[in-house]
This record gives C-alpha cells, structure tokens and sequence, in this order.
C-alpha cells in the first residue's frame, strides 16, 4: 500500500535561491512523520511545498495522487491542513470565527458541530475566549487555536511548522499530550517540523534529518533516537 | 430654527450617499489597502447605465435592480482583467492603475451618453409636505435606501459564510489559502460588492447634482473626506463619518462659508484627520501579543 503522502526529488526555493535539493520522504496514514533540522535546513519550505504555497520541481502524490502544482486552497480542499511557521491565525478575527474558518470547506453540517464540541473537550481555553479577538489570546493560546483551525477542516494530513516555537515547557507538554491524541483519534496522518528534536522523536515513528535542503539521515524515530552518533552530531542532546 | 433643522436633515440625506461611496472605498481598501479612485467614475458609470434604461422606458425599480446586478459585473471584472495581473506590484503601480482606470471609465462615459447634464428621475416622490416641510420625499427616500444598504452589508459580511469567507481573505490571504478560501474569487466579489454599492449611491444622488459624466467627482471627495474621518479601516466608522461629513458640509455651507466653498470643507476635514488622528475617530487598532 502507498503511503498517504509521498514525496520524491522535491526541489523548491524562493525566486533564483534554491532551498531544497531532491527530497524524498512518506508520511503514513495514522503516522507521524518528523522533519529535524537546524534552522535554514528547509524544513518550513518543505511545508510549504507540499500545500502548494511555492513552486516546486520533482512528484508529491497525495493519496496516490498527484498535487504537485495545484493551488493552495485546492489542496487543503482535498484534506491538507498546514498550520504556518507563525501560526496562521486570523488575528482580527474571534475565537469562534476562527473555528468557523477552519470548517469553511465542509458541508456536513453537523459533523462540523460535533468537532467544534470535541475541539472546547481537547483545549478547554479556547471556549472561554470564545467571542474574543485571536490577537488578544496568549501564545499558548494562539498556538491550540491554530491547531484547532487545522483539525477543524477534517484533515488526512496534518503539517504542524514548530508547534512548540516559542512555548514555554509545561504549554509545550500540554501541546505534544494534544497531538498524541489527534494521532490516536483522528488517524490523521502527521508531518511534523520540530527543533525539538527529543519531543519529535517520542512521537514520531519516522524521522528525517535535513541539512542545508538534502535529507542527510532516514530512519525509524525509535532507532534514530537510541543512535548516540547521530543524536550527538545532527540533534545536540 | 426650521432652517437649521432643514439644514440638518439634508444634510443626512446628502450624507447618507457620502457614506455609501464611502462604504465601497472602504471596502476596497480592506481587501487589497488600496484606495480606488476610479470609485466615482464607476458610480457614474452606473448611473448612466440605469439613466439609458429608465428612457428605453424600462420601469424604475427594474433598471434600479438590473443596474446593480450589472455594475457587479463590472466591478467584477476590472478586478479580474485590470488589476489581477498588479497584485503584487508596488502601491505606485497601483495608483497608476486607478488614475487610468479612472480617466478612461470617465472619458468612455462621456463619449457614449455625451456630456450634457440630464435629469434623473426619483422614485420617491409626495402630493403633500413630510414632516412639516422640512424634508423631501426624495431625501427621505434615499435616507432610507441608505439605511437599508448598509443593514444588508452589515449583516452579510458579520453573519454569512460569504461574508466571513471575504474577510477572512481580506485580513490574511495566506491563511485563508490554507484553509481551502478562493483568495481571488473572493477579491472580485469584493469589487463587485463595491460596485454595486456605489451605483445605489450614484442612482440616489443623480436626482439632486444632475446627471453628467463628472457628477461624482466633489461626492468622491466628501466621501474620502467621511472614510478617514470614520476610519479608513473600520466599515462602520466610515458610515457614520460619511453622515457625519454631510452634516457638516451643509451646515458649513448654510451659515460659515457659503455654498462656493463647501468642498474646502472637505479638504480640510482631510487634512486635519492625517494631521492630528491618521487612524480616524474609530480606526481600530488591532492588538497582538506575540
């Protein structure tokens, strides 16, 4: 069986400067895939290349599928939801009109009730500020109200650009806790782009290592994080 | 004391167009933080188009209607063919856009329905005297048509999907990409939204200026004048600086400066709004913690 997304000779970059060099990397239904790095390694573009919000050379298929080239919104139609480097949320807009923004390509009316429902269960903050302005919210906040907005579209694939930037620790606890939970319950798939490399590895079950825009280490997240020459010369830890 | 109240009350009902021009730029402004300047000539446009229809004999309120479904196709479509291709220029080219697009759409009037003024008809006319005299049906009329427009508005942009759709797109274009938003359409229906909104205005004031192919240069004005008073950011803010605009000027014009200079009134409320308060009196300052 294919992987839910898979990524072959991925080559992008911002006008003449090019980021990535020929990636190769699968994301799994149900799985967590991390992308690790330094920063300028490319693992935001390499988000970004995936929901189409830069050019890109070489195939990205999507449930067996082609979408390499299609337009953004196109391709979080088809059930790719990408929570940005910066989060992504509509600042001017409240709490709840983020949610309602998050479910605005679902006609199943109902179902949309029913995850707003699960989403006040899983970040319980959110429903408290519910007619507040997202500007308003804290960090950690604005962070589970990004997240939220991703889930609400009713994702097969999840992009999280650094969930944790940011953070304080215990938030960033409370953020990983959540997306073991989206992993357990949604059966999403996950893309993951992390600095912090320890957490990813505990959630994730594959794991690629870029540098300066080349995969340079692949594996399973377990072996990764047990190989001590790796962990001291590309994580740090 | 019945002069003043005059005064006052018509000064609402001119208002009330200043505030519809007003809503349109503004509109325009949150979508893409321009300012269209060809807003006036596309009123005119308009106009003429509903003027060509009433005298083909077509009833009223039908070329009223037909005339508004059109201009949104204009508007539409400028957005489309003209201004697609600029997204991502510098403001400069922007403004060159709007400068052309408002000599051509100006020019392009006169030359197919001519530049002599016309008389355009009211629907809004009474045997007897509203309120004592003190008000026109016509200004009464309008006043409400007004009203009416901007409830609509209001409603459609805080309670529909559209709505939210548009605004979403006009705050954040990136994010409204990544959750599936069709960042252009939503753009164009803003211009045709903008359209529309500015051929009720022009088709509501033609009766009282007459109807020529410069008939919405001095109301572009008072309207810039009513948005940044308002807030060039807040619809809201714009509307009621539109009314606010309008008072003003009649009043300004009836007792201070007299009719010949009422349009300096305009300037200056420009001039002092940039000095002492760019963002108006309701320009929201959006907070953010970080």
């Amino acid at each position: 069986m294919p992987a839910l997304l898979e990524v072959r000779g991925l080559k992008a970059g911002y006008g003449p400067t090019h980021v990535l060099h020929g990636l190769d990397f699968d994301v799994d239904a149900g799985g967590v895939t991390a992308l690790l790095g330094a920063n300028g390694a490319g693992k935001t573009t390499s988000l970004r290349a995936v929901s189409g919000m830069i050019r890109t050379e070489g195939e990205i298929r999507f449930q067996g599928e082609s979408i390499a080239g299609q337009a953004t919104e196109a391709i979080a139609q088809r059930g790719i939801a990408h929570v940005p480097d910066g989060r992504g949320t509509f600042m001017e807009l409240t709490v709840e009109e983020n949610f309602r923004l998050g479910a605005y390509v679902r006609t199943d009316k109902a179902d949309v009730q029913r995850d707003f429902e699960r989403m006040w269960e899983w970040f319980p903050r959110l429903r408290q500020r519910w007619r507040q302005q997202a500007g308003t919210l804290s960090g950690g906040e604005q962070q589970m109200l990004a997240i939220a907005r991703a889930l609400l579209l009713k994702p097969r694939l999840l992009l999280l650009d650094e969930p944790s930037f940011g953070l304080a620790p215990l938030i960033v606890q409370e953020i990983f806790a959540i997306m073991r939970r989206i992993r357990e319950e949604s059966g999403a798939g996950i893309l993951l782009v992390e600095q912090n490399a320890n957490l990813a590895l505990e959630l994730a079950d594959r794991a690629y290592l870029l540098e300066t825009g080349r995969i340079v280490v692949s594996g399973l997240a377990a072996e990764i994080r047990q190989d001590e020459s790796i962990r001291r010369s590309y994580l740090g830890y | 004391m019945d002069g003043l109240a005059h005064q006052i009350i018509a000064g609402i009902a001119t208002g009330g167009i200043y505030a519809s021009v007003a809503l349109a730029l503004v509109m325009i402004y949150q979508a893409t933080h321009h300012i269209n300047f060809a807003q006036g000539e596309m009123a005119t446009l308009s106009t003429f188009i509903a003027w060509y229809l009433v005298t083909e004999g077509v009833p009223y309120w039908l070329a009223f209607f037909a005339t508004i479904g059109i201009s949104f196709v204009i508007g539409a479509l400028i957005e489309r063919i003209l201004l697609r291709p600029v997204q991502n220029a510098p403001p400069l080219t922007h403004v060159g856009v709007f400068i052309g697009l408002l000599l051509i759409i100006g020019n392009a009037t006169g030359w197919i329905f001519g530049y002599t003024t016309k008389v355009f008809p009211t629907p809004f006319v009474s045997d007897r005297p509203l309120m004592g005299g003190l008000v026109s049906a016509h200004e009464l009329g309008t006043t409400a048509v007004t009203l009416v427009v901007l409830m609509l508005i209001f409603v459609f942009f805080r309670y529909t999907k559209l709505g939210l759709g548009m605004r979403a797109a006009a705050y954040n274009p990136r994010s409204a990409r990544l959750v599936g938003i069709n960042v252009g359409m939503m753009l164009a229906l803003g211009w045709g939204l903008a359209a529309a909104v500015g051929a009720i205005a022009g088709m509501m004031v033609a009766p009282v200026v007459f109807l020529d192919p410069t008939m919405m240069l001095g109301i572009l004005l008072y309207a810039f004048a009513g948005a940044l008073l308002g807030g060039i950011d807040n619809p809201g803010g714009a509307v009621l600086g539109g009314f606010a605009v309008g008072v003003l000027e009649n009043l300004a014009g009836a007792y201070v400066v007299g009719t010949e200079l009422k349009l300096t009134v305009a300037l200056i409320i420009i001039i002092s709004v940039l000095l002492v308060r760019p963002a108006g009196l309701f320009g929201r300052v959006v907070l953010s913690r970080v």
